[in-house]
């Protein structure tokens, strides 16, 4: 199976390891996802997934699981 | 329902004032638990030991000097998130607001819904008058770096247009306007740092770059600006002049209050979102002076948890012009800020909170 892109965004903006990236990981929670950080993250998987994430997105994207969630509406498969 | 999940401009001083006096009331008592120095400051000044005030003129407040002599937080050390700080104009002790996740959380949310009314939920590309390393330590920001980096959130492609030495960075400025001329941008400065370095440099330099759908917003006092005789009409029909079409919006908030702003209207009135109020104080009395008439003020904000900073006393000056009846059709108290107040006034207002913690 394919490194999940998700996952690979998150370890890649947050300069973490992808083991370290859970689904229950939520952002503020660890001092490598700030709010820094969270704007790198939006770059990245804007980039990735070719997509235009807005405003409210960006607020509501508080975990790994909710930036499937909101990916999901935009219908990208993750 | 909390006032955070209303929209920014919605709700007649019916609905907000017992929404927003219970949230406020809820804070005080919440701070009073959870900072002893705060408590302190409280059982000091006597009146406040109750918590049965009836309006928002009787609720206690902090002066914001205080913020440098304490260390205000209503957190433990563990839970702190970032601190902000802020030297202000009075002494080289910066004020520090300590947050944690919550309160900034619930700051950018609050941020991101008053700026949605006035550039849509879009992310525009984001031209910031400012140049990069404002924002450096990541766990500590200065005032301008927390604006700056509050509102990149609203943005795409973020493009600094001055040089470290404020130089305009015309190369990126103008990469940036071949890109994004005739798409919606958003641009985001420092009021005095936008005219001076930008704006004026401009023009000083015969460089028109104009955009088809920009807006604008700027922030901090005009005090710097009226000095050169700079309004705020002068000040937009410059911008214009040099950028194309832009909306300009002033605002005004307070690095110890994030997220809490007040946007000026297409009729330059600053408006009061559902989160946050202003009262005016005459300086000496402190009496909350009625509508029109220009003394002190004090801001009022539902969002800070972690600090003891819902309700303050600026050093600055201003008065209220209505509620509810702008002509831009937007709910809510709406004011113009008229800059510093005298040094004087202000010195007689710390003294008053200095003598009132000196209990401790």
């Amino acid at each position: 199976m394919a490194t999940d892109q998700v996952t690979a965004a998150f370890a890649k903006s947050l300069g973490l390891p992808e083991s370290d990236i859970t689904e229950h990981l939520a952002y503020g929670s660890i001092k490598e996802w700030d709010s820094t950080a969270h704007m790198v993250l939006i770059a990245e998987l804007e980039d990735v997934f070719d997509v235009m994430l807005d405003t409210d997105d960006i607020i509501d994207m508080s975990s790994v699981a909710k930036a499937r969630e909101i990916l999901r509406k935009y219908d990208i498969k993750c | 329902m909390n006032l955070i999940e209303q929209p920014p401009y919605g709700l007649s001083h019916n609905e907000k004032a017992p929404r927003l006096l219970h949230e406020l009331k809820a804070l005080t008592e919440h701070h009073r638990q959870a900072c002893p120095a705060y408590a302190r400051v409280l059982s000091a000044e006597g009146q406040w030991e109750s918590s049965d005030a009836n309006d928002l003129a009787q609720l206690p407040w902090l002066t914001v000097p205080l913020f440098k002599q304490r260390e205000l937080r209503s957190i433990p050390d563990d839970a702190v998130f970032k601190v902000l700080t802020s030297s202000g104009t009075t002494g080289s002790v910066p004020s520090r607001i300590f947050l944690d996740n919550d309160t900034a959380k619930r700051q950018s949310q609050v941020l991101v819904r008053i700026m949605q009314e006035w550039l849509g939920k879009q992310r525009r590309p984001m031209l910031i008058w400012d140049h990069p390393s404002v924002i450096q330590n990541r766990a500590s920001f200065s005032a301008r770096g927390a604006g700056i980096q509050g509102l990149s959130f609203l943005g795409r492609h973020h493009t600094y247009a001055l040089h470290d030495d404020m130089t305009l960075n015309l190369e990126a400025i103008r990469t940036f306007h071949k890109r994004f001329a005739g798409t919606p941008v958003f641009m985001f400065g420092f009021t005095f740092m936008v005219w001076r370095y930008g704006l004026q440099a401009l023009q000083a330099q015969e460089i028109h770059l104009p955009f088809e759908d920009a807006v604008l917003l700027h922030s901090g006092g005009w005090k710097k600006l009226e000095a050169e005789a700079v309004s705020a009409r002068i000040f937009n029909e410059t911008a214009r002049n040099q950028l194309g079409n832009l909306s300009v919006h002033n605002f005004y908030g307070m690095v110890e209050q994030v997220g809490s702003i007040f946007v000026a209207c297409e009729h330059g009135h600053l408006h009061c979102p559902s989160y946050a109020d202003i009262l005016v104080r005459e300086p000496g009395s402190w009496r909350v002076l009625p509508h029109q008439q220009a003394g002190v003020l004090q801001v009022l904000s539902v969002l800070p948890t972690s600090y003891p900073g819902h309700s303050l006393l600026t050093e600055d000056r201003g008065r209220i012009l209505g509620e509810d009846d702008c002509p831009c059709g937007r709910t809510g108290k709406y004011f113009e800020a008229l800059g510093r107040m005298a040094k004087v006034e202000a010195r007689g207002c710390s003294d008053t909170f200095e003598n009132a913690g000196g209990s401790q």
